[in-house]
């Protein structure tokens, strides 16, 4: 529990840094819906949904009473018929955002999912002003000389004789 | 008076990292030859200090010497010797002894492998080294001494938790270590460089064997970390994107473009100011890793326990290395000035596009890991960022990556084609096409059906790539063989590391199809999973030194014979009143065949069967990728190295522009040809002769 | 114009230091807010304040009756709402500070999963300061109050409106902190 006094927490943290087994009992099957298409849906929405007390698991994946309540909990609202937007509403209104593993798409996380597309765009910038930069740094070459020209003509043909 | 020894043996380090930092740069800057000449001696003798303080902290622990207040934390007497031993770094203070160790090798493996370098150079590259070392010895000695006593000293340690006590967690910590402070080389040839003001060619050459020898080790590193998730944790998940995880995944990311940059530096002398933050970006992003794993931060299964005392130390550290080399950046960079030009559509432009893709997967790791803190911070919003995200924005960047990697190593410099490269691809395409065919029929999935056929693409296009060189087909097979023989380990490496990405992705397809059931059954039933019939057994009773296990014989079958017999176990060790669970894994490096036995109740056993298809190919693709690295570091032209710099007649047309690593074409990759880049002048501009020079790269 | 560009190349070399610099100021005041107790990165800040006390009617903990929500928002003076249970270590040492606070306003203990006798053991060692006690065996009602663990209280205003929630043990300094001046805004 991650309300022990500090010391204790210590403890708790040592053992299971590393190796977060403790108990791990395997889940029961009788936690799962009949219905396997119900079964399925309730496992998607519940791989959204965090382990509020494990520690960066879903409540699919974690051993925690808690979590177990909480999968009791989706699978019954999934059984009633209810949404995945409606369950994780159901959710969010009584544990806040902390529950969704996939963050709000809103203006607080808009840097967030803009993430992507950003730093494509400031890496191709970047290396489009390199270029540039480069490209112009670089003198052209001098045009040719009437000379120069010819001589380069005279070069480029193939002489008879030659392999 | 071993842990005495040892701290004293950690102080003079600390005290040989500060000359070692100090001198040689004084050196540097006067021209004083024996200053200069002081900076390998100094790192040997670093690296004699941190081994000692080292093997003494061993001793300790084999001898349970109690009265060193870390073994009394971490070991005990009934612990077995292994992992006395390896647990010397399953702690805090322990892992930051052994950062130190690794800091120290680096440096002695530069004065030792780097003679080649010259000797300016080489001086700058140990100082910077010792600067950090410095760093991190101070943080140990004065916040984490592994050598404090206690007094009195128990009769026994308390570091019986058989959890910890794990193959792969022991050897898990020093081989990520070497990946993660292995990046400080780059780091120090990075900041040497700036002190310097010049980035060149040979620069390019030197620091590539380092940088792809760190990512080795922590390619290596990061899928032992898997692994073990795997075959410990009980539901056969391998990567979860957690805090600590993506930790490790960033400095790898930029690692790697850094490797690719290198290349582009090496040969055409362009990408400098790029392969240079690369190389700083790497190393801070492996020291802000180490910080932010520590300080509590972070909310993750895998924190060390939380200290925010020690978490301002290592701040303070982070301020002034990655500040400091930022800021030398800031201030030196503008002055490397830009060499080879290239066309977009090059073999340098497809490198540039891997590192904007490279580098934008680890922006978006960086911000959706930072994200969930600093929202609190600012906005006082408190959110997760999880799974479902990074799945969401990391996969579709990293899909065209893999598009690109299969025919960029193909393109010619400078100025390319794509037609003529795409048409020696068109059995890759076809085979590609196939899967993706093949993979949609069956998975009736969009992306992992995209997944499969881009991985298939990659294995084909390193194949093609190899093959055209050996101009398969176009020659008498024996002569194929010779040139084989002949190819510069550096192209083969690369094209095996390309096919190992291509391994370690079908193997991700194999797992998304992953099928699992949690069943409750009794002795002699039976489940049908993924067409095999298990079997139930029994479940009996074994007692053990410290526990009691319960373990079940699962059977399965495939209808005409034992396909394997499984016997996971759970083990109750009755001291600390804790239960683990074992898992039984049967692969026969196709498909994993997983189990995990539960509770019992009543006679009826709950138990949690997997089949994971292509599970090993994960791992096995990361040691094809660790392979290929080190096959690189093994080329010729890495052992030779670059001749020391030569005086050069000021102006010379023909001599500098002739490098003829820009001769380096596919076709003509051969050693005949692989004459080492001649010096370039000391002041870094153009070449003297423009039109000539570009004549002679076309 | 090269002027121009040049100053403008050397300030995109410094965008690598300034997004350093902002960066470890972040994780300064973090570490900073860590220490001092205003900054948890564990904490889930679940959104009880502003809630209406969600429909339940709970069964008798002995030596309490039960109680429902409808009784709950029908009191005529605020009530603290207590989650606890037996086997919850900061639980016990929370007892004594309730029972100094249930001078001052009610307090209605819920035993979270908690077996009736552990619990009744619980509350008669400790001195019960519940002046009604009512038993979640099931932990639903909890969760639909967003409870994540034990213990938490909430106060809940007259007509059952929660007006401040804590997820974790009250003692002096959270009580003086926090439930004392919420207890002023309700006066």
């Amino acid at each position: 529990m991650r309300r022990l006094g500090p010391l204790l927490a210590l403890v708790l943290t040592l053992v299971l840094t590393l190796a977060p087994l403790g108990a791990r009992a395997v889940d029961d099957p009788s936690e799962m819906l009949a219905n396997p298409q119900q079964e399925a849906r309730a496992e998607r929405i519940g791989a959204q949904l965090r382990c509020l007390v494990c520690q960066n698991e879903s409540i699919e994946d974690s051993q925690a009473d808690l979590a177990r309540d909480l999968r009791r909990v989706v699978r019954e609202h999934v059984a009633a018929g209810q949404s995945n937007r409606q369950v994780i509403a159901w959710m969010v209104q009584r544990y806040g955002n902390f529950i969704r593993l996939r963050p709000p798409f809103d203006l607080a996380t808009l840097l967030l999912w803009g993430m992507p597309l950003l730093a494509l765009l400031a890496g191709g910038t970047a290396a489009a002003l390199g270029w540039r930069r480069a490209a112009a740094s670089r003198p052209a070459p001098a045009p040719l000389s009437a000379a120069e020209h010819d001589r380069l003509q005279e070069l480029m043909q193939p002489r008879a004789g030659s392999g | 008076m071993i842990p005495e020894l040892g701290h004293f043996a950690l102080a003079l380090a600390c005290c040989l990292a500060l000359a070692q930092a100090v001198l040689p740069l004084v050196g540097a800057r006067r021209g004083s030859a024996r200053l200069i000449a002081s900076a390998p001696a100094l790192a040997l003798g670093q690296l004699l200090g941190l081994l000692t303080a080292f093997v003494c902290l061993a001793i300790s622990a084999a001898t349970d010497d109690f009265s060193v207040r870390n073994v009394a934390d971490n070991s005990a007497v009934a612990k077995p010797m292994l992992y006395k031993i390896t647990g010397i770094w399953g702690n805090h203070e322990g892992s930051i002894l052994l950062w130190c160790l690794i800091l120290g090798l680096c440096g002695a493996a530069v004065a030792a492998f780097g003679r080649n370098l010259p000797a300016v150079l080489r001086a700058r590259v140990i100082a910077v080294l010792g600067i950090v070392a410095m760093g991190w010895e101070l943080f140990c000695l004065t916040t984490s001494d592994p050598f404090d006593r206690l007094w009195p000293a128990p009769l026994d340690g308390s570091g019986m938790n058989p959890l910890l006590q794990d193959p792969g967690l022991a050897f898990h910590p020093p081989i990520l270590y070497t990946g993660y402070v292995g990046f400080s080389v780059p780091f120090a040839f990075a900041i040497a460089a700036l002190f310097e003001g010049r980035v060149d060619a040979a620069w390019g050459r030197w620091v590539r064997p380092w940088a792809v020898a760190a990512w080795a080790a922590l390619t290596c590193g990061i899928a032992l970390g898997s692994w073990w998730s795997y075959y410990v944790l009980g539901w056969g998940g391998y990567w979860f994107w957690d805090p600590v995880e993506n930790a490790s995944l960033l400095p790898w990311l930029t690692g790697t473009a850094l490797v690719h940059s290198a290349i582009v530096v090496e040969k055409r002398e362009a990408l400098k100011i790029w392969t240079v933050l690369l190389a700083i970006g790497t190393f801070s992003l492996s020291l802000s890793g180490t910080f932010l794993v520590r300080s509590g931060i972070l909310n993750s299964v895998h924190s060390f326990a939380n200290d925010p005392a020690r978490g301002v130390f290592i701040l303070a550290l982070l301020g002034l290395v990655i500040g400091g080399s930022l800021l030398l950046f800031a201030w030196r960079a503008p002055k490397l000035v830009a060499g080879g030009l290239f066309s977009p559509l090059s073999r340098e432009g497809a490198l540039v596009l891997n590192n904007i893709l490279l580098c934008s997967i680890c922006a978006v790791v960086l911000t959706g890991t930072m994200y969930p803190p600093f929202a609190s911070l600012l906005f006082g919003a408190t959110l997760s960022v999880g799974k479902p995200f990074f799945d969401a924005t990391a996969i579709p960047l990293a899909l065209p990556m893999f598009a690109a990697m299969a025919f960029g190593p193909m393109l010619p410099w400078k100025r390319a084609q794509l037609a003529p490269v795409l048409m020696r691809l068109w059995w890759a395409a076809l085979l590609a096409l196939a899967a993706a065919l093949f993979a949609a029929f069956s998975l009736r999935q969009l992306m992992p059906a995209a997944a499969f056929a881009l991985a298939v693409w990659l294995i084909a296009g390193a194949a093609t790539d190899l093959a055209g060189r050996v101009q398969l087909g176009r020659v008498a097979l024996r002569q194929s063989w010779r040139r084989a023989r002949a190819l510069p380990r550096a192209a083969v490496g690369a094209a095996i590391a390309h096919a190992g990405v291509g391994v370690t992705v079908i193997g991700l397809v194999g797992m998304s199809q992953a099928t699992h059931r949690i069943v409750e059954i009794t002795p002699g039933q039976s489940v049908q999973l993924a067409g095999y019939r298990w079997t139930l057994d029994g479940v009996s009773t074994r007692p053990g030194p410290n526990y009691t296990a319960r373990v079940a014989t699962v059977t399965i079958s495939d209808g005409h014979r034992t396909v394997a017999v499984l016997h996971p176990s759970r083990r109750t060790f009755t001291l600390q009143g804790q239960t683990t669970s074992d898992v039984a894994i049967h692969t026969n490096l196709i498909t994993d065949l997983y189990a995990v036995l539960g509770d019992e109740h009543g006679g009826h056993v709950v138990m949690r069967l997997h089949d994971n298809p292509l599970a090993p190919w994960m791992w096995l693709g990361a040691l094809v990728m660790a392979f290929g690295g080190g096959l690189s570091l093994s080329d010729r032209r890495v052992r030779v190295g670059a001749p020391r710099r030569a005086a050069q007649p000021a102006g010379a047309p023909g001599g500098p522009a002739l490098g003829t690593a820009a001769l380096d074409t596919p076709a003509l990759d051969t050693p005949a040809l692989d004459t080492p880049a001649l010096d370039r002048p000391a002041v870094d501009s153009p070449a003297p002769v423009p039109a000539l020079a570009e004549i002679h790269h076309g | 114009m090269a002027d121009g560009t040049a100053r403008r190349r050397q300030l995109l070399m410094l965008a690598p230091f300034g997004a350093a610099i902002a960066v470890g100021a972040g994780f300064w005041e973090m570490l900073a807010g860590m220490n001092s107790g205003r900054f948890d990165p564990h904490d889930i800040h679940a959104p009880a304040q502003g809630r209406r006390v969600p429909a339940f009617d709970l069964p008798a903990q002995p030596p309490g009756q039960g109680f429902s929500s409808a009784e709950l928002s029908a009191q005529r003076q605020p009530v603290l709402v207590n989650f606890f249970a037996s086997w919850c270590v900061p639980c016990v040492v929370e007892g004594s500070a309730l029972v100094g606070l249930s001078r001052r306003l009610p307090i209605w203990g819920i035993a979270y999963k908690d077996k009736p006798a552990d619990a009744q053991g619980f509350v008669s060692r400790t001195g019960s300061p519940y002046r009604r006690l009512a038993a979640d065996r099931s932990g639903m009602t909890a969760i639909d109050w967003g409870v994540s663990g034990v213990p938490e209280s909430f106060l809940i205003a007259p007509g059952g409106l929660i007006t401040w929630h804590i997820a974790g043990p009250l003692d002096e300094g959270t009580i003086e902190a926090g439930l004392l001046p919420a207890l002023r805004k309700l006066a």
